[in-house]
C-alpha cells in the first residue's frame, strides 16, 4: 500500500486544513494506533521539507519563551507556524504536567498557529518517540515551519539531532566556565547557539565562551555555527536568531547538505522502526514459544550466559522466517 | 463501565486544566493538576486567565480526552456555559467538563443541568477528584 492513490478520509481533511483531524491523528502516532500508518503513509509524500527549527537546552532558560516569540514574529512575517513543546513523563506514575502551553500567546482565531504538547512517554533523548512523525505530519499539513520543543536538556539529551533540520542551543549566563563548552553531547549538536536573557550580567562573558569554542571547529566550507544573545525582557535579538536559523536552512540547500543529512536521519529512523518491532515481536515470542522459553531458563540456571543464549535466539529467529 | 475501565486504558488520559477569567492565583488548579500526573494522566496545564475561546481551542488542538475548570472570581455563570457552548459549537461537546472553586450550591445544580460533570468545591478531597475524572473521560473508539 503506497496511499498515494487512495487517501484515507482522515488523511484527506488534515490536507485540507481540518485541525481536530491534524490533533486526532497526532494522538493516534503518540499512542502507536494502527490508524496512524496508512495517515503517516499517505501524507509521506506530501510534505513541503518545511524546517523543522529545534530548540534544546537546559530547564528554566526560556525555551519556552523565545518560541512564543519566534511564532509571533514568524506571524507578522506571514508565516504559518506548528509547535511541538516535549515535557517528560514521570518516570514513576507515567503522568505528566504539560506546562509549556502557558508561555504561549498567540491569537486565539489565527489559523496560521498550531500549538501541540507531548508527553516524552519514557523516551530519553529530549522528545518523545512520536516527535518526529508528528512533525512530518505538520509539514504535510501546509505549515512553513515547525518548531519543537524538547524537554529541560541534560548535557546527552541530543535526539533533536535525529528531528530537526536546524537546532537550537539555548543557554543563559552563568551555565559554567568554558571547560563546560567543550565536553561532549548537547553542545556539539548546535547549528545555532542562542544565550538568552542578556539583561542577566554574565551574558557577555557566556557568548564570548561560545564564540571561542565555535572558532576552535571552524572548518573550510563547512557550516559555523551562529552565536546570537536574546533577552525576553527588553526583548531583543529574536531577529537575529530567526536570521541565523535561516542562514543555516539556506547553508543545507546550497551545500547539498540537506539531502545527505536527510538520507541519514531516514537511515535512523528506518532502523529505529524496524528494531522496536522486532524487540516487541521477540518479546512476545519468547513468552510464547516453548523452546524459546528453554533457553531463557537455561540463563536463569546459569548454564548459558546471556550473549550465547541471544546469539542463539537470532538464529532461531532466522530459521522460522 | 465501572472503575475498571480506566484502569484498563492503555493509553494516559489527556486532560486540560485551566483557569477562565480574571482569578489572581492558581494554586489550587496546581494542586489538582499535580494529583491528575500522579495518577498517570497527561495534564495540558494553561494556566490563569483564559478566555473560553483559548480554552476551547486548547482543548481540541491537544486533543484531550477531559477538561477541568477551576474559578474563584465568581464569573462561574458566564464562563461555565460559554466554554460548554463553544464545545458544542465546533462538534466538541462529548468532551466531559468538570470544575472546582468557590461555586454556590444553586449555581452548582444549575450548572450540572448545564452539562457541566462534577462540581468539586473546597475541601474534596484529591483522590475524589482524580477517581472522578478518571470515570467521565472520555473514552476513544
Amino acid at each position: 500500500m503506497t496511499g498515494a492513490e487512495r487517501l484515507p478520509a482522515s488523511a484527506r481533511a488534515i490536507l485540507r486544513g481540518d485541525r481536530r483531524a491534524l490533533a486526532r491523528a497526532i494522538t493516534s502516532i503518540e499512542n502507536g494506533d494502527a490508524a496512524a500508518d496508512p495517515i503517516l503513509a499517505a501524507i509521506y509524500g506530501r510534505t513541503h521539507g518545511a524546517p523543522i527549527v529545534g530548540l534544546a537546552g537546559p530547564l528554566g532558560v526560556g525555551k519556552s519563551s523565545l518560541i512564543n516569540a519566534l511564532v509571533g514574529l514568524l506571524r507578522a512575517r506571514g508565516r504559518t507556524v506548528a509547535v511541538v513543546a516535549v515535557d517528560p513523563s514521570s518516570p514513576f506514575s507515567g503522568g505528566s504536567v504539560l506546562g509549556d502551553r502557558i508561555r504561549f500567546e498567540g491569537r486565539v482565531d489565527d489559523p496560521g498557529v498550531f500549538f501541540r504538547s507531548m508527553a516524552s512517554r519514557g523516551a530519553s533523548g529530549g522528545v518523545a518517540a512520536a516527535t518526529l512523525e508528528t512533525a512530518r505530519l505538520l509539514d504535510a499539513a501546509g505549515f512553513d515551519v515547525v518548531l519543537v520543543e524538547t524537554v529541560g536538556s541534560g548535557q546527552v539529551d541530543v535526539a533533536i539531532r535525529e528531528i530537526a533540520t536546524t537546532r537550537v542551543v539555548v543557554l543563559v549566563p552563568h551555565l559554567g566556565d568554558e571547560v563546560q563548552t567543550l565536553k561532549a553531547g548537547l553542545f556539539e549538536i548546535a547549528d545555532v547557539f542562542c544565550v538568552n536573557k542578556t539583561d542577566l550580567p554574565g551574558a557577555d562573558i557566556a557568548q564570548r565562551d561560545l564564540v571561542d569554542l565555535v572558532a576552535h571547529g571552524t572548518r573550510e566550507g563547512r557550516w559555523t555555527p551562529a552565536v546570537v544573545g536574546t533577552s525576553m525582557t527588553e526583548p531583543r535579538g529574536l531577529e537575529e536568531l530567526w536570521n541565523a536559523v535561516e542562514a543555516h536552512e539556506q547553508y543545507l540547500d546550497r551545500t547539498g547538505e540537506r539531502a545527505t543529512s536527510e538520507r541519514h536521519r531516514l537511515t535512523v529512523e528506518i532502523v529505529g522502526i524496524v528494531r522496536d518491532r522486532l524487540g516487541r515481536e521477540l518479546s512476545e515470542q519468547l513468552e510464547r514459544d516453548p523452546a524459546l522459553r528453554g533457553l531463557l531458563d537455561r540463563v536463569v540456571a546459569r548454564s548459558l550466559d546471556p550473549r550465547t543464549a541471544a546469539h542463539q535466539l537470532r538464529l532461531a529467529v532466522r530459521r522460522v522466517r | 463501565m465501572g472503575p475498571s475501565a480506566s484502569s484498563l486504558r492503555s493509553h494516559p488520559i489527556r486532560v486540560l486544566i485551566a483557569k477562565p477569567g480574571l482569578d489572581g492565583h492558581d494554586r489550587g488548579a496546581k494542586v489538582v493538576a499535580r494529583a491528575l500526573r500522579d495518577a498517570g494522566m497527561e495534564v495540558i496545564y494553561a494556566g490563569l486567565r483564559q478566555t473560553p475561546e483559548e480554552i476551547v481551542r486548547a482543548a481540541l488542538e491537544e486533543d484531550v480526552d477531559i477538561i477541568g475548570l477551576s474559578i474563584l472570581s465568581g464569573a462561574h455563570m458566564a464562563l461555565f456555559p460559554r466554554v460548554l457552548a463553544l464545545l458544542k459549537r465546533q462538534k466538541a461537546g462529548n468532551v466531559p467538563v468538570f470544575a472546582g472553586g468557590i461555586i454556590p450550591d444553586e449555581d452548582a445544580r444549575r450548572l450540572k443541568r448545564a452539562g457541566i460533570r462534577a462540581i468539586f468545591g473546597p475541601g474534596t478531597s484529591l483522590d475524589e477528584i482524580v477517581s472522578t475524572a478518571q470515570r467521565i473521560a472520555r473514552r476513544r473508539a
